[in-house]
């Protein structure tokens, strides 16, 4: 139906023309020239080089969100990506480096291989192809394995927010620190907070679990050791019954990443690290960011794909790769021999209908190939977008976040004209009155018009107002942002979960349930407690 | 032994709802339907009392269905809405003779006041003469453009208050899809609201927005309804056209994935500080327009004028030239005389 163009405008999406291939660089104009990231950039080696360097720092000068002297814990999947960021950090921190990066990093990357079916013997060889690429570097590192969410405490879960108020002025203050620092060496009392925590390069390191050996002093230690592995056959099959309990893989990828963010987290919190960085380059975040539209991810694009996600407070995760093709990032680590490991995920052999994520990724793929310019629109799109953190309170009195993925709950449109609404009056009109027991799939969302009245054109009245809701005890679809609920729907059970997510269930719940009952008692709500004159 | 319905847990079970996967036998299936319907109008305070409603009638599924439904919950709902069937005639031969006809009779059937404002009425210009002009690869900038305001201008002619539209989920879906692979941020925002504004044209708005395309056609089918299959004789945009098979993909994976579409899209916030057209009117017809003249008078000047590719090429720096009607230089006509394939 044309009609329903809103007068299409195909010339911005037109094909790029022809490359043309000149023979000399069109930096230097003198080497001979050795590849072509976009039309008419030709460059030689070291130009490349040189560009590569710079956009790296200055995406993070740019952004001045690292601080000198501050604790940056690499997430390194062994990707091209990150792999190519461990070694734009490890150049950056080189002596030969003109301008030295002055933060202090380490590595952490999570062993997914439980669930992803692999052998113990496949995962070991892994681990140690990418044991012997970390130790090349000199960083601190660390090696967790997925088994370990089920030894994780449940105050992984809570934020603990810490928002600078001026950043700018912080990070100066963090720079004269360091300077400061540098100078009077020793005298560390001098330099901000942050550098105080300073540790130096080779304290932390090990070639073992550091979160069995270095557990922090309030925290039960994560696992025991079992000869060589973190954890025990058992919590390996628990991973393996929690992914086979879930029916799409489009669900599994969602909890698959949703757990490795709370392993980085953890390990950051316990090891000292406010900064995390993933290696996401432009084409990876171009997928996500579509993907994440077709997850019902909508609100939280610009926080899930930014440059920085503060929504966890105390660790900041930033992705200093985002402006970097693949295919740029493929020609350096060919070109300068970075090294990267092959690890299969969870759909590598999967048909491309096979979830979501994987359908995604192959049309983007495609897309590119026909339009060249798709992946960059996509990015200059989710530059347009809004973090929306400034429209929350980000503290850690009254605002609900996603059980899950830690989004703000309040931001998602939920009144009666909304998607979310839409969606709950059609499962709640598609079944019967009957209340039924607490099951995954009998789930109705929640909340959704409850309280708003319904005015003009003399209605009825809203189905949803006619369901009982009070004294109800706060379910755990409750908790859980949109897109988090279609993941748990498509379980066959909760009870697989691992524990600290349960237990920050109950803990949730309990504090709702008590809110519920002083509620009349209070005479400001929490939120503004603080602000009310 | 047979499924029941899930909703009466008596009757025996027609079909499986593509929304949410529920059995329904069929009297159910038009209750859940219509009420989802009738919730979308109401909460989205899309009508009041005693208005003069224009349903934009293609023939097709989607606004035959429209027109049947918005009739039962006009009755059932009390509604107090004054409805009338608004159809536009192109003028493309035997393309819309069938959808006319069906238009024709849903106007029997419903006992529903039928408008036709044809192109020629309206522009001067039928398709079928547009095409010779333009030829076919370039005529569907025309039509769209042509017939949003067709619509505009025949409700104003009938002083209508509103218009509603067929437009459903999966258009709403794709849409949005589209509008950011193509990285339109103003566009990307407005395309989930349920109705657009009132500035110089007539509101306009959307009650199946939440309806999807499959349950439409399942209504229809079931229901008996008489309607004519409209897809466009020409073919759709390049994007629009991956977009809506990225859509169907994603919705046989998932199937809630066009609602969780219109859900992302509808929570999408963009930055203050990105810099939005700004809408004004056409100074020619009054439309809406971020231009002086808006591209259907552009379009049309175009036409008259001998030089069809004014429209579709760049024609930002002509608008003034346009406006005052004075001749464009040679160099200016020979880009916009020959069309090129
Ligand atoms: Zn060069
Ligand atoms: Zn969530
Ligand atoms: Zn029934
Ligand atoms: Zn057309
Ligand atoms: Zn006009």
């Amino acid at each position: 139906m044309c009609d329903l163009d809103e007068g299409s405008n195909e010339d911005s999406m037109g094909r790029d023309s022809v490359k043309r291939i000149s023979s000399k660089c069109m930096k230097c104009k003198e080497s001979p020239a050795l590849l072509i990231i976009r039309v008419g950039d030709a460059f030689c080696r070291n130009c490349f080089k040189e560009y590569f360097v710079h956009k790296f720092r200055a995406m993070l000068g740019k952004n001045r969100l690292v601080f000198p002297g501050e604790k940056v814990l690499l997430a390194v999947s062994g990707g091209p990506s990150s792999s190519s960021l461990l070694f734009q950090v490890q150049e950056g921190l080189s002596h030969k480096a003109s301008k030295k990066l002055r933060f202090v990093p380490g590595i952490v990357h999570i062993e997914e291989g439980a669930a992803c079916g692999k052998t113990l013997e496949e995962r070991t060889k892994i681990v140690a192809d990418l044991k012997s690429i970390f130790s090349t570097s000199g960083f601190p590192f660390v090696i967790v394995y997925l088994e370990e969410v089920f030894s994780l405490p449940s105050s992984v879960l809570q934020s603990i927010f810490s928002l600078p108020t001026e950043k700018d002025d912080l990070y100066k203050d963090a720079v004269a620190g360091f300077m400061q620092s540098c100078h009077t060496s020793v005298k560390k009392n001098l330099c901000h907070e942050t550098v105080a925590q300073e540790t130096t390069l080779t304290e932390d390191h090990t070639h073992a679990s550091l979160l069995s050996t270095h557990a922090h002093a309030n925290e039960t230690s994560i696992s025991a050791f079992r000869g060589k592995f973190p954890f025990s056959p058992e919590q390996t099959e628990a991973v393996k019954k929690l992914f086979a309990s879930m029916k799409t893989l489009t669900a599994k990828e969602e909890m698959l990443q949703t757990l490795r963010k709370h392993l980085i987290l953890y390990t950051a919190r316990i090891k000292g690290y406010s900064k995390v960085m993933m290696g996401d380059s432009c084409t990876r975040l171009a997928v996500k960011l579509l993907a994440n539209i077709c997850l019902g991810r909508g609100a939280f694009l610009a926080m899930d794909t930014g440059f920085s996600d503060p929504r966890h407070g105390d660790i900041t995760i930033i992705r200093p790769m985002r402006e970097y093709s693949a295919k740029e990032i493929a020609f350096y680590n060919k070109l300068f021999g970075v090294p990267s490991v092959f690890t299969a995920g969870l759909n590598t052999k999967a048909p491309e209908k096979a979830s979501i994520q994987h359908l995604t990724e192959s049309f983007i793929v495609k897309l590119q190939a026909d339009f060249p310019s798709t992946v960059s629109t996509i990015y200059r799109t989710s530059e347009k977008l809004n973090p929306r953190y400034s429209q929350t309170p980000a503290d850690d009195k009254g605002t609900e976040t996603c059980l899950l993925c830690s989004c703000v709950l309040g931001i998602e449109l939920r009144d009666e004209a909304s998607a979310f609404c839409a969606i709950s009056i059609s499962e709640e009109l598609s079944q019967s009155k009957k209340p039924e027991g607490g099951q995954v799939s009998s789930s109705t969302m929640e909340e959704c018009c409850a309280e708003n009245k319904m005015e003009t054109l003399e209605s009825s009245g809203c189905s949803c107002q006619s369901r009982e809701r009070r004294n109800t005890t706060p379910d755990f679809w409750s908790l859980l942002c949109y897109s988090c609920k279609l993941v748990v729907k498509d379980m066959t059970s909760l009870d697989l979960l691992p524990e600290y997510i349960l237990e920050e269930a109950n803990r949730r719940q309990r504090r709702t349930q008590i809110k519920r009952e002083i509620q009349e008692y209070l005479l400001t709500s929490e939120d503004d407690a603080d602000t009310a004159p | 032994m047979p499924v029941l319905c899930s909703r009466c847990e008596i009757k025996k079970a027609h079909l499986k709802r593509p929304k949410t996967g529920h059995s329904l036998c069929k009297e159910c299936f038009f209750w859940v339907f219509e009420e989802e319907v009738h919730h979308s109008i109401v909460s989205a305070k899309l009508f009041n009392r005693g208005e003069t409603v224009g349903i934009g009638a293609s023939g097709g599924k989607d606004s035959t269905v429209l027109a049947h439904v918005m009739k039962v919950l006009n009755e059932r709902y009390d509604y107090g809405l004054n409805l009338i069937l608004l159809s536009v005639d192109e003028g493309i031969t035997g393309y819309r003779d069938d959808s006319l006809e069906t238009v024709k009779r849903n106007q029997e059937q419903y006992e529903l006041p039928l408008k036709i404002v044809s192109y020629e009425e309206l522009y001067g210009w039928t398709m079928d003469t547009i095409v010779k002009q333009v030829g076919l690869k370039n005529n569907c900038t025309f039509c769209g453009v042509f017939r949003r305001q067709a619509l505009d201008r025949g409700a104003m002619m009938l002083e209508v208050d509103k218009i509603c539209t067929g437009h459903n989920a999966d258009d709403v879906a794709e849409t949005v899809l589209m509008n950011f692979l193509r990285g339109d941020i103003a566009r990307l925002r407005r395309c989930t609201a349920i109705s657009t504004g009132s500035e110089g044209a007539i509101p306009r708005c959307k009650p199946l927005k939440y309806a999807y395309e499959k349950e439409i056609v399942l209504y229809a089918y079931f229901k008996k309804l008489d309607y004519f299959s409209t897809e466009c004789i020409y073919s759709p945009n390049a994007y629009r056209g991956h977009a809506r098979s990225f859509l169907k993909d994603l919705e046989s994976i998932r199937p809630s994935s066009i609602i969780d579409v219109i859900h992302s899209g509808e929570n999408l916030s963009v930055k203050e500080e990105v810099r939005m057209p700004i809408q004004g009117n056409c100074a020619r017809c009054g439309y809406i327009s971020s231009q002086k003249l808006c591209k259907a008078c552009v379009l049309l000047e175009g036409l008259n004028r001998g030089l069809p590719k004014l429209g579709i090429g760049k024609h930002h720096k002509l608008q003034d030239k346009l406006l005052k009607s004075q001749p464009l230089t040679e160099e200016e006509e020979k880009k916009f005389k020959m069309i090129s394939f």
